[in-house]
């Protein structure tokens, strides 16, 4: 074990992917010789040289189409998009072409080993093109896995298995834990099942759900109620796209309460996808409305971004108002 | 294959390539780094008044961009991005233009709003998300823009300006004013899609657009040579038809030559025209960036001879038109103001609650309303965690 942060960690999985497979690539803008603007890459193209780990001109949709013929050439390419709010230039190549490869061919062709890395997420003082949580544009397609880890031991586990996935995986990478979220990290080898929830302390009274960086936001709401004495059943959800729809089931029948909280935008977003699933499966357990904890319906704001966020007391707000239904 | 589109060359019987490289573009210089202008070199309209307004543009846009640079450093500014030793391209495009034109940037061009009359405190308000920023305090630092003062604002994703520029040259056109629209870009950004789209439409369109490229020689730490290949960015003008111009994009001359000549095609002809200048990014990217990391202090150096605000002083000192006293006076009162303003804009209240859910749409719905509400309930019972905002609604 070593302690990483969760670039660090990030680090060491790319490190293994391509030194376990020569055709593992990863490229990106500033990602060769400078290592990424955040060094998620640093080091990679002294190690593995410039023909696998290079820097690419400045266009996403470009870098996505390349990737994409890449996997489908049968190179495992792990593409990096420098900030989440930048990657929908290559909304056409994940959502039209990455992710119907398969399908459309009738499996004749695919990109299954396409990987894409890209920080997302706000809490850095960012404003609006630099804070965005685009995950729920991406789970609104299929064809596509999205993966978001919380931690750095989460974010190699996760990365290895999203880059040896045989489908194409969008990994969000919560930026503002970049350096912040450091512990104990295996250098050695690991995988952590993609699709498959976390209960990370079990509780009686309510299940909380969230993903990536709203992790650590959630469990000190949860600290908070259980100064009240409330028991908070605290899940990480990891994998959006497939997600473990047993798991949250199963908890929400316990504790007969569930909230969801999220970055992005109350609308649309992920919380509401989990909230009307978690309503059918769980109908008849449910004590009190499914609470979602999320943005405003507004552009990520800069001077506003407390007021705006999904923070630990609005979550914990929503927590007692979920209890005293 | 013959149409007045295509310069059929002659017909050949085996096969014959045209090398990648193979167009030849000239560079318009004017000044020399002394002062002195070369033999034969056509100046720009521009009096002494002219000239010192733009000389006193530059030397603004050196010390705003060195004060808030330092700002940053002190913990008092959360991000800044300078123009050093680049700034004749964005003051020098401006000039050449009328105060009618529109004007998109990328955003490193605060030296054609300086050359606009942004004001100090215009800067400095939006710089600090205050609640005097005409954006509202919503974008991150240097992210300015004006309707006054026909700037578009600037938009952090790279490239998608350039279209848009297009479109509101067409429009301009449509209306049969008296305006161009001049699109500033960095030759990272002309490798987005957004760039040929923008460019392509503008020549089929006749789109009255001057396309301004600033090759500064690196996107972040992305160095040209490993962002295009080819004769630079003029030779994309050539192949999608445009008529191009490459200008030393530190001679401020040439740069006011270049657009003047431009604006006048453009207007005259219902068509596109690309400028790139070539100069060199001094500076870091952003305070977030550290070059030496990918590049060394001997290149650097190189260019560091030639400043083009030092090339412009020495001209005009050529014309006697300016001198050192004025030259000292002028920077030293530059840097008490910027300071001044600095003290007085940080501590400017943020952006009303309020701003949180307008301009969203031009009327905030029904649901947006009820957010906010709900917000305002929350930050009244945890004042202490909302500082900017509790007990001022």
């Amino acid at each position: 074990m070593a302690k990483m942060n969760m670039l660090q960690a990030i680090n060491n999985a790319l490190d293994i992917a391509m030194g376990e497979d020569d055709n593992t690539l990863c490229f990106g803008e500033d990602v060769g010789h400078f290592g990424g603007v955040f060094r998620a890459t640093s080091g990679l193209q002294d190690k593995y040289g410039k023909s696998r780990c290079f820097n690419t001109p400045l266009v996403e949709q470009g870098i996505i189409g390349f990737a994409n013929g890449l996997a489908a050439q049968g190179s495992r390419p792990i593409a990096e998009i420098q900030f989440a709010d930048y990657i929908f230039p290559a909304f056409d190549q994940i959502v039209n072409e990455a992710a119907k490869f398969r399908y459309r061919s009738g499996n004749e062709f695919d990109v299954g080993k396409l990987t894409i890395r890209s920080p997302y997420g706000g809490g850095i003082a960012g404003g609006l093109y630099h804070s965005q949580s685009p995950e729920a544009y991406f789970a609104h397609t299929p064809g596509l896995k999205v993966v978001i880890p919380r931690n750095p031991y989460q974010a190699k586990g996760l990365l290895l298995a999203s880059i040896r996935d045989d489908n194409p995986v969008i990994f969000f990478e919560p930026k503002r834990l970049y350096r912040a979220s450091t512990g104990e990290v295996p250098e050695e080898d690991y995988q952590l099942p993609i699709g498959k929830a976390e209960v990370l302390q079990t509780g009686s009274d309510i299940t909380l759900l969230a993903w990536g960086a709203q992790m650590e936001v959630l469990q000190k709401a949860a600290d908070l109620a259980a100064n009240d004495g409330i028991s908070c059943e605290v899940i990480d959800l990891r994998s959006i796209l497939p997600w473990d729809i047993e798991t949250i089931a199963n908890s929400v029948v316990k504790t007969g309460r569930l909230l969801v909280t999220q970055e992005a935008p109350l609308t649309a977003g992920f919380a509401s996808e989990i909230a009307a699933t978690i309503q059918q499966e769980c109908f008849l357990h449910l004590e009190s409305p499914i609470e979602r904890v999320c943005g405003l319906d507004t552009p990520y704001p800069l001077a506003l971004e407390k007021e705006y966020v999904s923070d630990h007391l609005k979550i914990y707000e929503a927590i007692k108002r979920s209890i005293n239904y | 294959m013959s149409s007045e589109l295509y310069n059929d060359g002659p017909i050949v019987h085996r096969p014959t390539f045209i090398d990648g490289t193979s167009v030849e573009i000239p560079e318009l210089k004017i000044l020399k780094q002394d002062g002195s202008t070369y033999d034969g070199a056509e100046l720009p309209d521009m009096d002494e008044s002219l000239a010192l307004k733009v000389y006193k543009t530059l030397a603004f846009h050196r010390v705003l961009d060195e004060r808030m640079v330092a700002s940053q450093r002190q913990g008092r500014l959360s991000f800044y991005m300078a123009a050093l030793g680049e700034e004749a391209a964005s003051v020098g495009g401006a000039a050449g233009l009328k105060s009618q034109d529109m004007i998109m940037s990328q955003y490193r061009e605060q030296g054609a709003l300086m050359y606009r009359g942004f004001s100090l405190e215009n800067f400095m308000n939006q710089m600090f998300s205050n609640e005097k920023d005409l954006g509202k305090g919503r974008q991150m630092p240097i992210h300015y823009g004006s309707s006054e003062l026909n700037y578009m604002t600037i938009s952090s994703p790279l490239g998608t300006q350039i279209p848009q520029a297009t479109g509101y040259a067409y429009g301009q056109k449509l209306q049969g004013l008296d305006e161009v629209t001049l699109c500033y870009f960095g030759e990272g950004a002309a490798s987005e899609g957004d760039f040929h789209a923008g460019l392509n439409m503008a020549a089929v369109h006749e789109a009255p657009v001057i396309f301004f490229c600033r090759n500064n020689g690196y996107a972040i730490s992305t160095p040209s040579d490993e962002q295009f290949k080819g004769n630079g960015i003029a030779s994309r003008g050539v192949g999608y038809g445009i008529k191009t111009l490459r200008v030393d994009g530190n001679d401020i001359l040439a740069v006011i030559k270049a657009t003047q000549i431009a604006r006048k095609y453009a207007l005259k002809e219902n068509a596109p025209v690309l400028i790139e200048a070539m100069s060199y990014r001094l500076g870091a990217h952003s305070t977030s960036d550290d070059p030496s990391g990918y590049r060394t202090r001997e290149e650097e150096a190189k260019w560091q001879a030639n400043d083009p605000i030092l090339r412009m002083k020495n001209w005009l000192l050529a014309q006697n038109w300016w001198d050192e006293d004025q030259e000292k006076a002028l920077f030293e009162k530059l840097r008490e103001k910027v300071l001044a303003a600095v003290k007085v804009s940080e501590k400017i209240s943020k952006p009303h609650i309020d701003t949180l859910i307008t301009d969203v749409y031009d009327v905030p719905s029904t649901q947006l309303k009820a957010q906010l509400e709900q917000v305002k309930v929350h930050v009244n019972k945890y004042p202490e965690a909302y500082p900017f905002t509790a007990g001022k609604f």
